[in-house]
């Protein structure tokens, strides 16, 4: 005979070989039921708390997770270029336009380029991006004078407020160039290193050998300022004796970066690049969008530009629940990255962004 | 001691090199950083001919106020700048009301299930349904509020557009961080719900509300793809200045992308001068308030780092 593992919440009966509910959680029990009956009164005393939840969840249920119903879309088959019947009327197509996605002749290399798209972009985001932010960090506090300080970090957390519409704006004219020789003046700085933009009409940004280049230099210009904040923050929180300390054992500068300043900041940064990949997918679709060109001609950068959520904005009108199956496949794994990346991160320093 | 000498010597080599580099380093990224900005303004004040040859390198070449004066006469842009302001100012306060409710009520231990509605917010920022199904529900909206008389498509970009959770979890972990007695004793002095969110939470708040309620400003002002994709090209009056923008960027690539497109332009000032106007024109209040607000964000940014 042996007995289960339950002594918290039952009680074996040696004698006639039964489990009986031990007191404790009869008394427990009781409590949870009772909580359970005045929940409602405890709501209704305290209406003011969660008639003031009201608003957000509307807000959020009407914005946010409607959407999510529309999502239906990727396993029904919409009217040809139907793009205000409701989704609810639609016949259902189970995974038909998943296979399609992945087998489709024509579709299907358009999707894989988009999301192969998406990680490289994303990728070099992280190589180039990430590294930035921290040598940044590092150098502010090489910077003695607070007033000198101040005025750097105004100018370079700057362009992290303008619009992506002026940032793109300001990309494609100080980048165009056009066979009558209206060259920008960025485009002028390539051309002294060898690149031929008077070849591309319409600028630098619409050729696929520089549009990648481009996309990162901007990236790192638009938000490497913004972001050594939080890895600044750590760097003068290391404290004034530990490189005396090191100075006095004779640690040059170098020597004091590596075994004073990394390892007092290394939990900011293994929680910041967990983060950052957990968002890897999730590339800023609206600057993508603003950057790309017609496809054709001037403008045939898609080969490098296109990505999953600019693919699904071309299709909306016309491949529907294509367009919305390959981008919820994308935001899926986004997800899977995001909620692992914050398991790790709880893991590794009990800090978590959620 | 004369090691140590050495030592110390050696060191102070390093940490000069060092110095030397990263102020280097420093004052080039910074300039880079602003200098776009100062070539669009000297450039918006050219004459069309230094700029299309690429004359402009820093101050203004031939200088003449045309293009910019085009920018002014132009009585749509205006319009969409004001639709740009409208936006603004009813869009934050709008985001401000239901997320500070909204942040009160989640930041009470005694709301029952919690933990379900911190979940039911923080899910959207793990997953997004995308956007042709955001789009869809968008256009479902309008017509439910066309439905009820709300024909102004502005409104529909105030009250549907530019929700963001992480703002929400700010404001909630600013208020759990307000002590426990302070509430208990504005209750004992009778105080409804409303009176101690008002009278206790938001004057001791008042740090991360101004931050959220600018995080929340700047991104309406910038807000773009959704106010264009919902708008379209129907109702121009209701865009707001971005859209214009880019419209207008989508109109000087034709003028000068073409090579030949050049001859239809008939004016003195460049096309381009024309679109580093707009750009100052848009930037300029940003410009206005950033040096006030922008410790504001570095505080913003280092509440990040939340707990649950």
């Amino acid at each position: 005979m042996f007995k289960l593992k339950c002594d918290d919440f039952l009680i074996y009966d040696e004698a006639t070989g039964t489990y009986s509910m031990s007191p404790e959680q009869q008394v427990r029990d009781e409590t949870e039921k009772n909580s359970w009956k005045s929940a409602g009164w405890t709501i209704l005393k305290d209406w003011r708390l969660y008639a003031m939840l009201i608003p957000m969840v509307l807000v959020y249920f009407l914005w946010k997770y409607m959407p999510m119903y529309e999502l239906m879309a990727c396993f029904k088959n919409p009217a040809y270029g139907d793009e205000s019947g409701k989704v609810a009327s639609y016949t259902w197509a189970g995974f038909d336009f998943f296979k399609e996605l992945f087998t489709d002749k024509t579709n299907s290399p358009l999707f894989w380029r988009a999301f192969r798209n998406t990680f490289t972009t994303a990728f070099y985001g992280l190589l180039f991006g990430f590294p930035m932010p921290i040598i940044l960090a590092l150098f502010f506090n090489e910077v003695r004078s607070n007033i000198a300080r101040s005025i750097m970090q105004v100018c370079v957390y700057l362009p992290k407020f303008l619009s992506t519409v002026i940032v793109t704006s300001l990309v494609l004219v100080l980048f165009r160039s056009n066979v009558e020789g209206s060259v920008g003046i960025v485009s002028k700085v390539f051309q002294a290193f060898g690149a031929d933009p008077t070849l591309v009409n319409g600028g630098l940004v619409y050729t696929t050998k520089y549009y990648r280049a481009i996309y990162i230099i901007t990236d790192l210009w638009e938000h490497a300022g913004y972001d050594s904040i939080v890895f600044f923050a750590a760097v003068i929180a290391v404290s004034p004796t530990s490189y005396e300390a090191a100075q006095i054992d004779g640690a040059g500068k170098m020597a004091q970066m590596r075994y004073v300043v990394i390892p007092s900041i290394l939990s900011t940064v293994v929680i910041m690049l967990i983060m950052k990949i957990g968002s890897l997918l999730s590339v800023g679709y609206e600057k993508i969008y603003l950057l790309l060109g017609d496809g054709q001609g001037a403008g045939g950068n898609w080969e490098v530009a296109d990505t999953v959520s600019t693919l699904a904005n071309r299709w909306t009108g016309t491949h529907k629940s294509m367009g919305t199956a390959a981008e919820m496949l994308n935001n899926l794994i986004g997800m899977i990255l995001v909620i692992g990346a914050n398991k790790i991160a709880r893991k590794a320093s009990d800090v978590s962004l959620y | 001691m004369a090691a140590a000498v050495n030592n110390r010597r050696k060191t102070e080599t390093s940490e000069l090199i060092f110095r030397i580099v990263a102020y280097f380093f420093l004052i080039v990224f910074a300039i880079l950083c602003v200098y776009p900005l100062i070539y669009a303004l000297s450039s918006a004040f050219s004459s069309g001919s230094a700029v299309d040859q690429g004359k402009v390198i820093l101050w203004p070449v031939e200088v003449q106020g045309a293009a910019f004066l085009a920018v002014l006469k132009d009585n749509l842009f205006w319009v969409n700048y004001s639709n740009t302001l409208f936006v603004t100012f009813f869009g934050t306060v709008w985001a401000l009301g239901y997320s500070i409710l909204g942040a009160y009520a989640l930041s009470k231990k005694r709301l029952l299930g919690r933990h379900g509605w911190n979940f039911f917010l923080v899910f959207t920022m793990w997953f997004s349904a995308g956007i042709i199904p955001q789009y869809q529900n968008y256009m479902n909206t309008v017509s439910i509020f066309n439905g009820i008389g709300i024909t102004d498509l502005k409104w529909t970009i105030v009250l549907a557009m530019g929700m963001n959770a992480t703002n929400i979890i700010l404001l909630r972990n600013s208020f759990e961080g307000v002590p426990a007695e302070i509430e208990e004793a504005a209750r004992i002095d009778g105080a409804t719900e409303m009176q101690i969110l008002t009278k206790v939470y938001l004057p001791m708040s008042k740090a991360t509300i101004a931050t959220v309620a600018l995080f929340f400003g700047i991104s309406r002002w910038n807000g773009y793809f959704w106010a264009f994709k919902v708008i379209g090209n129907t109702q121009t009056y209701s865009w707001p200045v971005q859209v214009y923008i880019r419209n207008y960027i989508e109109e000087w690539t034709t003028l000068t992308g073409g090579g030949a497109g050049d001859t239809t332009w008939v004016h003195d000032y460049s096309a381009t001068s024309v679109v580093y106007s707009m750009v100052i024109c848009a930037v300029i209040p940003i410009l206005a308030i950033y040096p006030f607000i922008q410790k504001y964000f570095a505080k913003g940014v280092n509440m990040g780092g939340v707990k649950e």
